[in-house]
């Protein structure tokens, strides 16, 4: 049955659907890739029986003809996705011990529309890495490469996408948590415009940025999975009360393109072989037709210090309530309410989320506020700017997914250097903008990824683009 | 207390309760007494993911204040997380308002004897209440109750307008009657829906400056307010007159021994460190809703009264008795519906009744008596069907009983005896009795004419109509 894992959704839906295997064998098999290779170490949890029961479930709903869009379907979710009644870990010693009394909206979306849950992916602690390796639980291997990161935060999910121990996996995105891992695992993923997917029963990080998205096989795969996850959502204020274009039909409908490279972006390339598979790929792309233009965006390049003082004064505050007090980790050695705060968060959060509560609760302190968080938002204003200038000109932006393909796990120890990871991907974060990854090329052997950055609501251009892409290049073939 | 020529400048904090069906940001329901952490969901209870969601009741209540007062009303409506930790506050930041309250700048008229007095309303912006720490429940523990934890509050921060403890009383009177006329909370301080700080300094008349000021907390009835603030200007007096400074802290009022004691110093205050919260996006509120929220405003106290003065003529004093608060008032209005005189009605509901309630320690609506009661005691009276004293009877059994009056009156023989007849045989039957008094009283002893009314007031318990027994008293000796 090992054949079956390797189908993209798009076959696995039709295969289900004219009954030439069930749902029964595809997570059967899915489920012994995963014990399989437990070694790579991508699930926090793994849910084998209630899958098995939901697969007979599924097997029923096909056959009585009653099938939802993604009936049977496996797939994994980052164990940033509360769901009820499960283990929920959000990746930290703090939450090893929380189970959710409710479910997330991603959950909950893409349950109703008929898939099943195998388990819950591995991811850097709270989403706050790059590489996988601040979860409580262990790094992800990269199932290309062992000795290698699977990038992160979404390590866990673009990991158990490559290795095929899912169909697709839920992900979430901050500053690039589902692009870079996508690049370095080579597989697709999508952060969708801020606001197209609820953000109800997601573990915040930075709530002006984080948005869920998918991780799949292709671009034809993420649109499908994007389009069953997204819509309003009353809970979530910061949800777009916007229909949900069918992504399915515009994956592949006859589009035309303007793409928009930014002036100046690759003569700063560092990396030969990353700078010209980007060229490479621009130019397959311009060769099929797609118009190119340089674009301006002169604010980008503040992208990173503007988002390191944001998105950790956000998680400074979004981290308070794990005191110890309602649940999560409580340290036992408490004898003073001081000491319950101090010694449940000290034992409780690992050393990268510490370092980023510090940097935000410093950033808005009474005196510092305006010289960091102020100044901030208002960079992060000029960028958004920047970019609705240049999307009068374009249909999309291409940039690189990172500067570099995947790195060996433990082989960063400056955090500077590891923030620079995401040197590419914040720009669209802090603009709210959708964005995509897609393998391009190699560098050192190991995939690397081309970004698509689209217009707000525009995910379908961008999926387009890529699945355009994709037609001309094997790139995104698993080998 | 001595002033001394010192002149106390104090400013008051108002946290007011607002009468919405469910929480700021949740919808858990809000209603007090009910059994600890039945009422908090997962939004209260600050869950991992969760996400709030604003209660747009709790919008169009503080515009009613806002309108009321005449205040200025802020075009958007941002909020911000002030962040601080403590166990009752389960997101470890309290969801409120920095910049841009809903409510700016307005005013408040206060009556002092003959003369009013303008004070200056800073501020009134929405919030969300904190849980309750309950201390005295376990022997090693402490204990949190939830419920109350997202409740709405408006917290309303005066000028340093008020000049002593009696203006602060007056003032925080004048709220009390502003919001419960609006209908926008039940003001009840021995509940907690209206809570207040107060700023307290004191300076000579001749100083530019303000002097230095503390911050007293937790004094939560009229009687308190009034208790704490001559307290704590005494103890600024006396501090600075032996030449020692006032330190600039927080301080706790302690009821039981009538006095304030150091809390916390400026320097131990919280940085709240406030930024706009993420989770919500700015509410903007046009000018039709504003003017559409004036035009439906209620009659508020100071019109009522007005019109209660020249349609009832009623005295300043007893006008300003019955509109003390929203259910005296429309108790008065419903007891004069059933056509009695606005004279008696006042005599009656704010004698005999009032010294009821107070000395049951009830307010108006929760008392047996209803204005049907009142109206017919005052009609039985006018028609001189029952005896002052009977009525006062009545309306004690009424009090405790409820019931109804005409029943009341058959069932306790209450009916007064206007015949002539009748009342004749009580007298005969009274003069024949004390033969010897009535030969005193023919020959001018005229004190004893109030023995033989009594004496027949007695046979008739009370129930005889003096006025007749005397005439035909006087009948009698005229023989």
């Amino acid at each position: 049955m090992s054949e079956l894992i390797n189908l993209s959704l798009t076959d696995q839906v039709l295969g289900l659907g004219d009954k030439s295997f069930s749902s029964k064998e595809i997570t059967g098999a899915y489920l012994n890739e995963i014990k399989k290779k437990e070694s790579l170490n991508c699930f926090i949890s793994v849910f084998e029986e209630e899958s098995e029961e939901k697969a007979l479930i599924a097997d029923e709903n096909i056959a009585k003809n009653k099938a939802r869009p993604l009936e049977g379907i496996p797939i994994a979710h980052k164990d940033i996705f509360c769901i009820k009644d499960k283990k929920t870990t959000c990746g930290s010693k703090m939450l090893s011990n929380f189970i959710s009394p409710y479910s997330s909206e991603v959950f909950s979306k893409l349950d109703t529309a008929g898939a099943i849950t195998l388990g819950k992916t591995n991811m850097d602690e709270f989403a706050m890495g790059s590489s996988n390796e601040t979860s409580f639980y262990g790094n992800v291997l990269n199932p290309i490469n062992e000795k290698l990161s699977p990038g992160g935060s979404s390590g866990g999910s673009a990991a158990a996408v490559r290795a095929n121990l899912c169909s697709f996996a839920t992900a979430t995105d901050t500053g690039g948590s589902i692009r870079q891992p996508a690049s370095f695992c080579g597989v697709t993923g999508i952060k969708p415009t801020y606001g197209r997917v609820s953000r109800w029963g997601m573990i915040a990080f930075a709530s002006s940025l984080d948005q869920a998205g998918i991780i799949a096989k292709n671009a034809k795969d993420a649109a499908i999975a994007l389009k069953y996850m997204s819509g309003f959502d009353q809970k979530d204020s910061t949800s777009l009360n916007e229909e949900v274009k069918d992504l399915q039909k515009e994956v592949d409908a006859d589009q035309e393109h303007v793409i928009g490279i930014p002036k100046g972006l690759i003569e700063n390339i560092k990396n030969d072989q990353v700078r010209d598979s980007f060229k490479n790929a621009i130019s397959i792309l311009e060769k099929d037709g797609a118009k190119i233009k340089e674009i301006n965006l002169p604010h980008i390049e503040y992208s990173l210090p503007a988002y390191y003082v944001i998105a950790p004064a956000e998680c400074s505050a979004n981290l308070a309530r794990y005191d110890g007090i309602r649940f999560g980790h409580r340290s036992e050695s408490v004898s003073s309410l001081e000491d319950l705060y101090v010694n449940s968060r000290t034992e409780g959060f690992g050393k990268e989320v510490k370092n980023r509560i510090f940097i935000g609760t410093f950033c808005l302190s009474a005196g510092y506020y305006d010289a960091f968080y102020n100044k901030a938002l208002k960079i992060r204003n000029l960028i958004k700017s920047d970019f609705d200038e240049a999307f009068k000109k374009v249909s999309s932006i291409a940039m690189p997914t990172c500067s570099n393909s995947s790195f060996e796990l433990g082989s960063i120890s400056d955090p500077v250097e590891m923030y620079e990871q995401d040197i590419y991907t914040i720009p669209a974060n802090l603009a709210g903008l959708p964005a995509l990854s897609i393998p391009s090329g190699t560098a050192d052997e190991m995939p690397i990824g081309l970004q698509l950055i689209g217009n707000y609501l525009e995910e379908g251009r961008i999926l387009n683009l890529a699945n355009k892409f994709q037609k001309l290049t094997d790139f995104h073939e698993f080998k | 207390m001595s002033l001394n020529n010192w002149q106390p400048v104090i400013g008051l904090e108002v946290h007011v309760q607002l009468a919405t069906k469910t929480k700021l940001f949740s919808s858990s329901p809000i209603a007090f007494g009910a059994e600890p952490n039945t009422q908090a969901s997962e939004i209260d209870l600050g869950l991992p993911g969760v996400l709030p969601v604003l209660n747009k009741e709790a919008i169009s209540q503080a515009l009613k204040f806002g309108c009321a007062i005449n205040a200025e009303i802020s075009e958007k409506v941002i909020f911000a997380r002030k962040n601080y930790f403590y166990p009752d506050l389960p997101k470890g930041y309290q969801i409120s308002q920095l910049d841009d309250p809903i409510v700016g700048k307005g005013s408040i008229e206060i009556k002092l004897g003959e003369k009013s007095k303008i004070i200056g309303v800073t501020r009134a912006h929405l919030e969300e209440d904190a849980g309750k720490s309950i201390h005295d429940l376990y022997s090693n523990n402490s204990a949190i109750d939830l419920n109350r934890a997202g409740t709405c509050l408006l917290e309303i921060v005066s000028e340093p307008d008020l000049s002593s403890a009696e203006e602060a009383v007056e003032y925080l009177k004048k709220i009390h009657s502003i919001v419960t006329f609006l209908g926008i909370s039940d003001g009840d301080m021995s509940q907690g829906s209206m809570r207040c700080d107060a700023n307290v300094s004191v300076k000579k008349p001749d100083d530019q400056e303000l002097g230095t000021r503390t911050e007293l907390k937790n004094i939560n009835s009229f009687k308190f307010v009034e208790k704490a603030i001559i307290f704590e200007i005494d103890r600024q007096i006396k501090k600075l007159e032996k030449g020692e400074e006032i330190i600039q802290e927080t301080r706790l009022y302690d009821s039981k021994k009538n006095l304030t004691r150091s809390m916390r110093s400026k320097e131990e205050a919280n940085d709240y460190r406030y930024f706009p919260e993420p989770d919500l996006i700015p509410i903007k509120i046009s000018k039709d809703q504003i003017n559409d929220v004036r035009k439906n405003l209620p009659e508020l106290p100071e019109i009522m009264k007005e019109r209660f003065m020249k349609s009832y003529e009623l005295s300043d004093d007893n006008a300003e008795l019955v509109t003390i608060n929203k259910e005296t008032a429309s108790f008065f209005e419903e007891v004069l519906s059933y056509k009695v005189s606005p004279k008696n009605a006042v005599n009656w509901i704010t004698g005999d009744l009032f010294a009821l309630l107070n000395k049951n320690d009830t307010n108006i609506s929760e008392s047996k008596v209803n204005p049907k009661h009142i109206s017919e005691i005052i009609q039985n009276i006018e028609d001189q069907k029952i005896s002052g004293p009977s009525a006062k009877k009545l309306l004690e059994i009424v009090w405790s009983e409820g019931g109804e009056i005409q029943e009341l009156i058959q069932k306790e023989g209450l009916e007064q005896i206007s015949n002539d007849d009748e009342i004749e045989r009580f007298l005969d039957e009274v003069i024949s009795e004390n033969q010897k008094q009535f030969e005193q009283l023919k020959s001018g002893k005229d004190r004893l004419q109030g023995f033989f009314v009594g004496q027949v007031m007695k046979k008739t318990s009370g129930s005889a109509s003096p006025q007749v027994v005397n005439k035909l008293l006087k009948d009698k000796l005229s023989k």
